[in-house]
């Protein structure tokens, strides 16, 4: 059903890309003076994409996930969510995004977690349709730990509760910002792989920001690697493997090639 | 021990909540739990009364545990009709202060200004020892209840408005950051985040808040009352009724305790998930 829709409304803009930033940047005002974070950043994010962004710490990888969700202001360029402006994309509810802790509310047991969005910001008018939240925690494969509070629940767990809260009210958009950055990597893979499942389910347009060379390479259509200092886009990489993809992937001479050429990327955007 | 036995405890242990099955449990550390206070109250009670009987130290400078006992059977009803009052006023006085502290703290969370202005103010007037502003109060408001209240609220006050500032503001700024992608609106931030997240802050004010209260409105009873524990406190004391004095502190002292365990046990149903963890 959530399927069914997301194609539905894919089809009505399928002449817009999900994402396009042309000539973006971004500077923060610190007291040694103003400092650039982002210079002349373009790219485009087609929809129902999947794009995962790589780059040396401090290179504004957050920043411009940050910019792209109205939560840092744009000093020059534009950024377009379907073809509206970051703030509108927000008050439209186009995307959700999903930090890198799970940012769950502790009094609240996984399902109300999961009902926040829906109870919040409704002066915005766009919550006509929204997904199930029991569908939703099933979906994330949480079912029968609905009434659980967050403190009964693994740090793994409690990251599927924040996947499933940013589904609920069915963004276009799902900007994810080091999800699985804390989680140890057995939990790690196995969230990629759910993730990339989910992603197949409900056609939602995900950016995916990761230190991890393997997880940019596993869950990426395209990787976007930056450089620091300021933070420009190094190569914007096509990874064509085939799909569905499965972890076993990972140990193909094909897959150790895509991860070598974004490591090398990696070592000149120092 | 039968094997049954052990199977039973470990199954009630996996039943019960996280937190009290996070404390090691020991049956025979459990059933004699309280006995070590009581043991050592009970042997202080008896050398008491060993010291006051065996050097006979007249009652009027200090009576025996039995005489302060002997108070409340035979003037229970001078004991009970003065202890009314000081229950009303210092709940009336906790209602008041507490309600006044939380509204004004989520006033000066959501106004910069106003917090500059007024926090300032709030810290002189705690600065002001409570027995000095006793009779000012009496002269303004005269010697019915409203002084006594107002004292007790005034004790209350200040403990609460900057726990409850601070509660409000222990807000992560991620938290923030979804609350600004969801657009909700002040007012959602307040009612559905700031508030809960600062439970655990204002239940540790009102802790304190609990005991004091009856602090403020026998303070506000020592001055020109005729009526109240704390008017008892000083027509006993001058009189050499010291029996009397004793019972009375330890009425008002019970009245404190029984504040204080019930806001515990308030904070206990109220606060089922841990407070301090960061998710």
């Amino acid at each position: 059903m959530i399927a069914a829709t997301a194609a539905a409304a894919r089809a009505e803009t399928s002449a817009a890309a999900a994402i396009s930033v042309r000539e973006l940047a971004v500077r923060f005002d610190t007291d040694a003076g103003s400092i650039t974070a982002l210079d002349r950043v373009g790219f485009e994010v087609p929809e129902g994409g999947f794009v995962t962004m790589l780059g040396p710490s401090g290179c504004g990888k957050s920043t411009l996930l940050r910019a792209i969700a109205d939560l840092v202001p744009v000093a020059d360029g534009a950024i377009r969510v379907f073809d509206r402006t970051p703030e509108q994309a927000r008050r439209a509810r186009d995307f959700a995004f999903v930090f890198q802790d799970a940012t769950l509310l502790p009094w609240r047991s996984a399902i109300d977690n999961v009902r926040l969005p829906l109870e919040v910001g409704r002066q915005s008018g766009a919550m006509e349709q929204h997904a199930e939240p029991e569908a939703l925690l099933a979906l994330v494969g949480l079912e029968g730990r609905e009434n659980a509070l967050p403190h009964e629940l693994s740090g793994g767990m409690r990251q599927r509760v924040s996947i499933a809260r940013a589904l609920v009210y069915r963004p276009r958009v799902l900007l994810m910002d080091e999800p699985f950055g804390a989680l140890d990597e057995i939990t790690r893979d196995k969230l990629n792989e759910e993730l990339l499942r989910i992603w197949r389910e409900t056609g939602t347009t995900i950016m995916f920001v990761t230190h991890s060379v393997p997880e940019a390479a596993f869950l990426g259509q395209k990787c976007l690697v930056l450089s620091a200092q300021p933070g420009r886009v190094r190569e914007f990489v096509s990874i064509d493997f085939a799909e569905p993809r499965a972890l076993a992937m990972r140990d193909t001479l094909e897959f150790v090639q895509v991860t070598a050429h974004l490591r090398s990327l990696l070592e000149d955007a120092r | 021990m039968t094997m049954a036995g052990i199977e039973g405890k470990g199954a009630h242990a996996a039943t019960a909540v996280s937190r009290r099955a996070a404390r090691i449990e020991r049956p025979a550390g459990r059933r004699f739990r309280h006995a070590p206070p009581l043991i050592a109250a009970a042997g202080m009670l008896a050398l008491w009364q060993l010291v006051v009987t065996g050097f006979g130290v007249p009652s009027y400078i200090a009576p025996s545990p039995v005489q302060v006992l002997r108070v409340f059977f035979e003037q229970g009803e001078i004991l009970w009709i003065n202890f009314w009052p000081t229950l009303l006023e210092a709940v009336a006085g906790f209602a008041l202060g507490n309600s006044i502290a939380v509204v004004l703290a989520v006033w000066f969370v959501h106004s910069r200004l106003a917090e500059r202005a007024f926090y300032p103010i709030a810290v002189f007037i705690n600065t002001i020892p409570i027995i000095a502003v006793a009779p000012i109060l009496v002269l303004i408001l005269g010697n019915g209840y409203a002084p006594k209240i107002v004292i007790a609220a005034l004790i209350c006050f200040f403990p609460t408005l900057v726990n409850m500032v601070r509660g409000l503001k222990a807000v992560s700024p991620q938290m923030l950051e979804l609350m600004r992608v969801l657009s909700a609106s002040d007012r959602e931030i307040l009612w559905k985040i700031r508030l809960q997240s600062s439970l655990p802050f204002l239940f540790a004010a009102l802790k304190i808040a609990s005991t004091t209260c009856v602090i403020g409105a026998i303070v506000g009873e020592w001055i020109g009352s005729n009526y109240g524990l704390g008017s008892l406190i000083i027509e006993a004391t001058y009189n050499f009724r010291a029996p009397l004095l004793y019972a009375t502190v330890i009425l008002g002292a019970g009245l404190a305790v029984a504040f204080f365990v019930t806001t515990t046990l308030l904070e206990r149903r109220i606060l089922k998930w841990k407070p301090g963890a960061v998710f």
